[in-house]
């Protein structure tokens, strides 16, 4: 009897670890350089941007309500801190076979018509996103400019209302990097859509 | 007079109906208070799990968690929706309406995600949906979807039979 329930407590935690346990990025691991194709038709990686003191990877697509409420943010985002050396790059990492929402076309309507001013970046294959460890759209990775992963997590602390953030979680990461110290918190939790990847019949 | 008694009868059912529109749905503010009334340890099997309305996968598989409330009489589902406040009369009320939800609907209105993802489960990063399975001391929690009903059922009894 005793062995049948640990037989049985080992394949159910064997099933459930295969589907929940997270083997992306913690802080402090070196992320992986990618070469990946935005809406302008050109190849964008991390290794071109000589001087770079860091860079912010975003994961985030085109209908998401969450990663629409931040867009405006990300665009801000991705102003301020170009002229400081932390060079924003978004990655959608949706399948559009699964998320048909999220095509090239699309992808390059939506930078458009909201005046994008960084690039926004296919996962062509879905082969970065596992890497990082995303799981939803939006989702931050801030990194030093050795790709050391220095944050991870959410921008700030209100997805429904930029004006009522009472931490800008992201943006003092930023400050702490500035600084020589390690951000706090270093990683936080937000609610996101979950990213779309096509069933295997 | 009966023109006048028509017209109390009128209000009467629309503020009876109004106030049991209102009804389904619980909100709760802050996570804590939710816990304290939701995440129960006692026999009951709880399949509680968390949606939106605007989360296309979350409402492919809702229909998959009314059968598996209306089959299986030993679960209880509460379907807990992380929708904004603002949207309770707006979308929320006219889904639950319009789907027919026999499972209990409430509405976690916490947006301090980051104070509370953890506490549901250190391992989940925030994506929806999500579900966890509550009975006693007993816990199980998945940042998945479920394909259809069976993969559904037989993830809840192999929990049950745990």
């Amino acid at each position: 009897m005793k062995v049948v329930t640990l037989l049985m407590m080992f394949f159910s935690s064997f099933l459930v670890g295969e589907k929940t346990v997270s083997t992306g990025y913690q802080p402090g691991d070196k992320a992986t350089d990618f070469k990946l194709k935005s809406v302008d038709g050109k190849q964008y990686s991390m290794a071109n941007y000589k001087d770079a003191k860091g860079f912010i990877v975003v994961f985030t697509c085109n209908t998401c309500p969450f990663a629409v409420k931040y867009e405006d943010r990300i665009n801000a985002l991705a102003k301020k801190y170009k002229e400081k050396g932390y060079y924003l790059l978004a990655i959608n990492p949706n399948d559009p076979a699964a998320q048909p929402d999220d095509t090239f076309e699309l992808m390059q309507k939506k930078a458009k018509e909201k005046g994008f001013s960084f690039p926004y970046l296919v996962d062509e294959g879905q082969k970065i996103y596992p890497q990082y460890g995303a799981t939803k759209t939006p989702h931050v990775f801030l990194l030093d400019k050795n790709l050391i992963v220095k944050y991870i997590g959410a921008i700030d602390d209100n997805t429904d209302d930029a004006s009522a953030v009472k931490e800008k979680y992201l943006e003092n990461a930023i400050a702490a990097l500035e600084k020589g110290t390690e951000p706090s918190p270093v990683v936080t939790k937000a609610i996101g859509c979950s990213i779309k990847v096509k069933k295997k019949a | 007079m009966i023109k006048k008694a028509v017209h109390y009868l009128f209000v009467l059912l629309f503020v009876t109906f109004s106030v049991q529109a209102q009804e389904k749905v619980t909100v709760y503010d802050t996570y804590d208070d939710f816990a304290k009334n939701i995440l129960i340890e006692d026999e009951n099997i709880y399949v509680i799990n968390f949606w939106a309305t605007w989360c296309a996968p979350c409402i492919k598989e809702l229909p998959y968690f009314e059968k598996l409330n209306a089959e299986n009489k030993n679960v209880k589902v509460i379907l807990v929706s992380l929708d904004s406040k603002k949207d309770l009369d707006k979308k929320l009320i006219p889904f639950i309406e319009k789907r027919k939800l026999k499972s209990k609907v409430l509405l976690l209105a916490d947006k301090d995600y980051n104070s509370w993802l953890s506490k549901v489960d250190a391992d989940w990063s925030g994506a929806i949906p999500a579900t966890l399975l509550l009975n006693g001391k007993k816990k199980q929690f998945a940042e998945r979807d479920f394909e259809n009903f069976d993969e559904l059922n037989q993830y809840v009894n192999s929990f049950i039979n745990l």
